[in-house]
């Protein structure tokens, strides 16, 4: 498989009235076609501004992407006109997000907003549009499509709403899609359908996936890899079985540790990661994650550790103790 | 009225004694003296309007026939999906809605039958902690006054310069530092704004605490360390706790019973360890396979039961079972005939024909 994306050293930053903040701090990662990549992180951690970075829907001007390169297909999107970046957005990128209700608009029928895309950028006809606005619901499992294309989002349950935000996303048949939080306003039953209803038009449309999302949980079924965000980086990389089963990040390490879990016998207490997330206008020099950390030694207060692979795989973590963490935690 | 509110604290100290001494031993059988909470036949039904004028009026069936106990230092659970009816029936108890019908006796008293000022000298001891942190806190308000003010209005600590102590000590309690009172809820976290709303809860002294989705709003990592807080404040004072959620794994953490709601009714309903492994509601099977583990290779050989459709209207329940459109084992009988909650062990009871 080719890279389809690819996010090199991206710097995006936002002022603030209590000062700079570095939401995304020179961030490389990339996504392979077709492939599920998951991005996971606590609010703040700068998951979020990575994909609006990505479709350059950062609001300026207090925010702005400073430096790096995103290569989609051979080509830098930082460099595309505005022009050229609507033609990318859309119809080679689609998007998910977390509140349907919000990114849907009330006043316009369910059928204007999907065949809209397709008009612009496919150049249809009205009644092609229609017709295959039709099929995009039932491609997502919404029945009796004729009579829903009439009827407008407060008439759809969260559900259905979010699987016509599935269908929008991938009306134009992208190569990507970014799902911001698919599933997050969602019951936990209808989580699980909107999930299978992702893979399952993932792996038949050979789009690839990139899922935002804070619940560790979520993305251990879906994701082929996994980034770890803390502060604004990536603090740990690798396939999801790796990273589940042997994390090498204090930080991934004390997430998957902190949650209760049903497969597991219950504990007497959890093992919370103590203190408070960063302060993004006042992150340490070192490492981000050091004042809440178990395993600091002098060395993370001076330098911050740069990502490194412990075996040769292509599993890296930035902890300059990560060999005392994997000793100490597979006993 | 002062003698009889001397006595009636008096009493109240004496019960949270008793409580901290039969914390962990309130394992045996349901004692009626044990019984802190009695929640009877309660239905809340809402008045909507619906038509193009608001003409024609349609009730909402929010909670619909919901009996339940707590016992005095127990957690009971209390989870289901939205618009199950959980935080109604956690809003009906503390009588910021008034049920439609039904009884909410606490230590004795049917709260829905006090009179104003009567309820308010009991509300006292009901507290509740909300979901979100930040729109429960006045943000015009420091902590310290946040924390203070309950106190000063229902005179627990009318002296200004006790009450001040009384914040820094409740604030280091949750795990604040006494200077976290001069500071205003936007300039705390999300976690520390939890500490803030458990404080003022706490200042009350109250006996039970309803906990209304009190940890969804935070992030992961500072989730476990309010859970913690929270288990380590019903052994100190002996409180007990309604668990309001809809996060599984974080309720079989917290709870001693746990009961399932599904469209306004209790479909389950026993202790902890029953309804996460022997579950007999079919409902109750699918929200617990539905959770997602954070372990790829588990994920990857799990069976899973995914629920068709979604949760009806309540506007307009199904007949029959309220589960049976979207039930995967549903028969006829489903279809016209409405379960009761019916007795299948010790204190477990689960409402359906098949189970």
């Amino acid at each position: 498989m080719g890279v389809l994306l690819s996010v090199e050293n991206l710097v995006t930053q936002f002022s603030t009235s209590s000062g700079l903040v570095r939401a995304v701090d020179g961030v490389s990662w990339d996504v392979l076609e077709g492939e599920t990549v998951a991005l996971v992180g606590e609010s703040g951690c700068g998951k979020s501004v990575s994909a609006l970075s990505i479709m350059r829907l950062v609001s300026e001007p207090a925010g702005r992407i400073v430096s790096g390169r995103i290569m989609f297909k051979g080509r830098d999107l930082l460099a595309l006109s505005a022009e050229e970046m609507r033609h990318v957005r859309g119809r080679e990128i689609g998007m998910i997000f977390q509140e349907p209700m919000t990114s849907l608009n009330p006043v316009l029928t369910i059928g204007r907003q999907l065949t809209e895309g397709l008009e612009i950028h496919l150049g249809m006809t009205p009644s092609a549009a229609r017709a295959r606005a039709t099929e995009l619901l039932s491609l997502v499992g919404i029945t009796d499509g004729e009579r829903r294309l009439r009827q407008y989002p407060h008439q759809f349950s969260g559900g259905m709403r979010q699987r016509m935000m599935i269908a929008m996303a991938v009306a134009c048949n992208p190569s990507l899609v970014l799902a911001d939080e698919p599933t997050t306003a969602l019951d936990v039953t209808i989580q699980a359908q909107i999930l299978e209803l992702m893979q399952d038009l993932s792996r038949r449309l050979g789009v690839a996936m990139l899922i935002i999302t804070h619940n560790l949980g979520v993305v251990a079924r879906y994701a082929d890899r996994v980034n770890v965000m803390y502060a604004g980086h990536i603090i740990e990389r690798g396939t999801a079985r790796e990273i589940y089963a042997n994390p090498q990040h204090p930080y991934t390490y004390g997430l998957l540790r902190s949650v209760p879990r049903l497969d597991e016998p219950r504990r007497e207490r959890l093992a919370p990661i103590e203190g408070q997330p960063p302060d993004l206008t006042r992150l340490p020099r070192g490492c981000a994650f050091m004042p809440r950390c178990r395993w600091r030694v002098d060395r993370c207060e001076a330098e911050a550790p740069g990502l490194r692979a412990l075996n040769g795989t292509d599993h890296v973590t930035a902890c300059w103790e990560a060999e005392r963490l994997v000793k100490e935690t597979r006993g | 009225m002062s003698a009889v509110r001397g006595a009636e604290d008096r009493h109240g100290s004496a019960a949270a004694a008793r409580a901290m001494e039969g914390v962990g031993g309130h394992v045996g059988a349901p004692h009626e003296m044990d019984t802190i909470l009695d929640v009877r036949d309660l239905v809340k039904h809402f008045h909507v309007t619906t038509g193009f004028f608001g003409s024609a009026t349609a009730i909402v069936r929010a909670v619909d026939g919901v009996s339940f106990s707590i016992r005095r230092g127990e957690t009971l659970g209390l989870v289901g999906e939205s618009g199950c009816g959980k935080t109604t029936t956690g809003r009906c108890i503390l009588q910021l809605e008034k049920p439609t019908s039904g009884q909410v006796i606490f230590e004795g008293q049917d709260l829905t039958k006090l009179d104003v000022a009567e309820l308010r000298r009991v509300r006292r001891k009901i507290q509740v902690i909300f979901q979100d942190p930040y729109s429960s806190l006045n943000p015009r308000m420091t902590v310290g006054q946040i924390v203070a003010e309950p106190m000063a209005v229902h005179g627990i600590v009318p002296e200004a310069r006790r009450r001040h102590d009384r914040v820094r000590e409740l604030l280091s309690r949750v795990g604040l530092l006494p200077q976290h009172a001069n500071r205003y809820p936007h300039e705390l976290s999300g976690g520390q704004r939890q500490r803030v709303g458990i404080a003022r809860a706490l200042a009350m002294e109250p006996s039970l605490i309803v906990c209304d989705e009190p940890v969804s709003a935070l992030d992961v990592s500072i989730q476990a360390q309010i859970i913690n807080l929270l288990e380590d404040l019903q052994s100190e004072f002996g409180l007990t706790y309604l668990f309001v959620a809809h996060d599984l794994a974080v309720v079989r953490h917290i709870s001693d019973r746990v009961a399932v709601m599904y469209l306004g009714k209790i479909v389950e309903i026993a202790d902890r360890q029953t309804v996460y492994e022997d579950p007999r509601h079919p409902y109750t099977r699918a929200l617990l396979s539905a959770v997602p583990i954070p372990d790829p290779v588990l994920e990857e050989s799990r069976e899973r039961v995914v629920l068709r459709g979604e949760v009806p209207s309540p506007l307009n329940p199904p007949s029959g079972c309220v589960f049976h459109p979207r039930c995967p084992i549903a028969v006829d009988r489903c279809r016209g005939e409405v379960p009761p909650l019916r007795t299948l062990g010790p204190a477990h009871e689960a409402a359906c024909h098949l189970a």
